[in-house]
């Protein structure tokens, strides 16, 4: 299937490719994070730091 | 699992490990089918093909306003019922918010020039969504600016609470002043001005589009309380440290 964007079509994939590219942002940001505190939660845990309650704090259960 | 349960954030990591893959799972194939009923509808008589920017544009909009309204009962329920995850929803949702009113913004820029003949007016619409994605950056700089995350809660949700005020402005801009920016042709008395070929991408793209946002706020907050355990062994340690 081709698609005929016609005159303005360099508005509208411009449109496309700033989505994209906002949403993958986003996407990384989420990743990257979760990956960081995790990382950070380990090390300390790893010194002998703990929750009061013993568990571990990465956890989720 | 009920809504007070909730409030207990080892139970709400439990929760999101649960639902977040099929969040995720759901938000790609509705994206992908939308984007594909995007890419298929036809060329609007007047606007020709710039109408395809109407399926990404109007999403951001709507998702602008709505995640500042989901901040805004989130600070209600910091200052009103003091939920411990209320401040934790709001701070998560305050970047994600920003992102789709700077999508709005730049792709209703993209819209206008080839239909408007210009990329900005300083008219009622664009300026209060201006003002808006504004209040975002602002929201963000305060969360920043105050160590104390309970401290900065309280002063971020009386901010968002009277950022609301923005929300019926952004709404009813359209019909109180004379705009560039057509008036509502979705969500209006006597139903939508849509044709169906337009306005069902739209709204598959809507929901594609929030439920990205679902996905993305659960794991922002899971990584903001994961960021507030980190805060917490470190000042255990400190003391540890000292004493």
């Amino acid at each position: 299937m081709t698609m005929s964007l016609g005159p303005y079509a360099s508005f509208i994939v411009a449109s496309y490719a700033a989505a994209a590219l906002v949403v993958a942002i986003l996407i990384g940001w989420v990743m990257l994070d979760y990956r960081s505190q995790t990382q950070r939660l380990r090390e300390l845990e790893q010194r002998g730091i703990t929750r009061r309650s013993g568990r571990s704090a990465t956890e989720p259960r | 699992m009920t809504l007070i349960d909730l409030a207990n954030p080892t139970r709400f990591l439990a929760l999101t490990a649960r639902v977040l893959p099929w969040l995720a799972a759901a938000t790609i194939i509705l994206l992908t089918i939308g984007l594909y009923q995007s890419a298929s509808a036809p060329d609007d008589y007047q606007q020709g093909a710039t109408v395809k920017i109407m399926f990404i544009h109007v999403p951001n909009a709507w998702l602008s306003m709505f995640v500042w309204g989901v901040m805004s009962i989130a600070s209600l329920g910091t200052l009103v019922w003091r939920h411990p995850l209320a401040d934790v929803a709001a701070k998560a949702a305050a970047p994600i918010g920003a992102a789709f009113t700077f999508l709005a913004l730049l792709t209703g820029s993209l819209w206008g020039r080839p239909m408007w003949g210009t990329y900005w007016e300083w008219d009622a619409r664009l300026t209060s969504v201006l003002i808006l994605f504004l209040m975002y950056l602002g929201l963000m700089a305060l969360w920043r600016a105050v160590d104390d995350p309970s401290r900065a809660a309280r002063a971020a949700a009386v901010l968002t609470l009277v950022g609301a005020i923005n929300l019926p402005i952004i709404k009813f801009s359209v019909d109180w002043w004379n705009t560039l920016h057509q008036p509502a042709s979705v969500m209006r008395m006597g139903g939508s001005a849509l044709d169906k070929s337009f306005l069902i991408p739209l709204l598959v793209m809507a929901v594609a589009f929030t439920l990205l946002f679902v996905t993305l706020h659960l794991a922002a907050m899971r990584n903001e309380i994961l960021r507030r355990r980190v805060r917490s062994l470190q000042m255990t340690q400190a003391s540890q440290k000292a004493a």
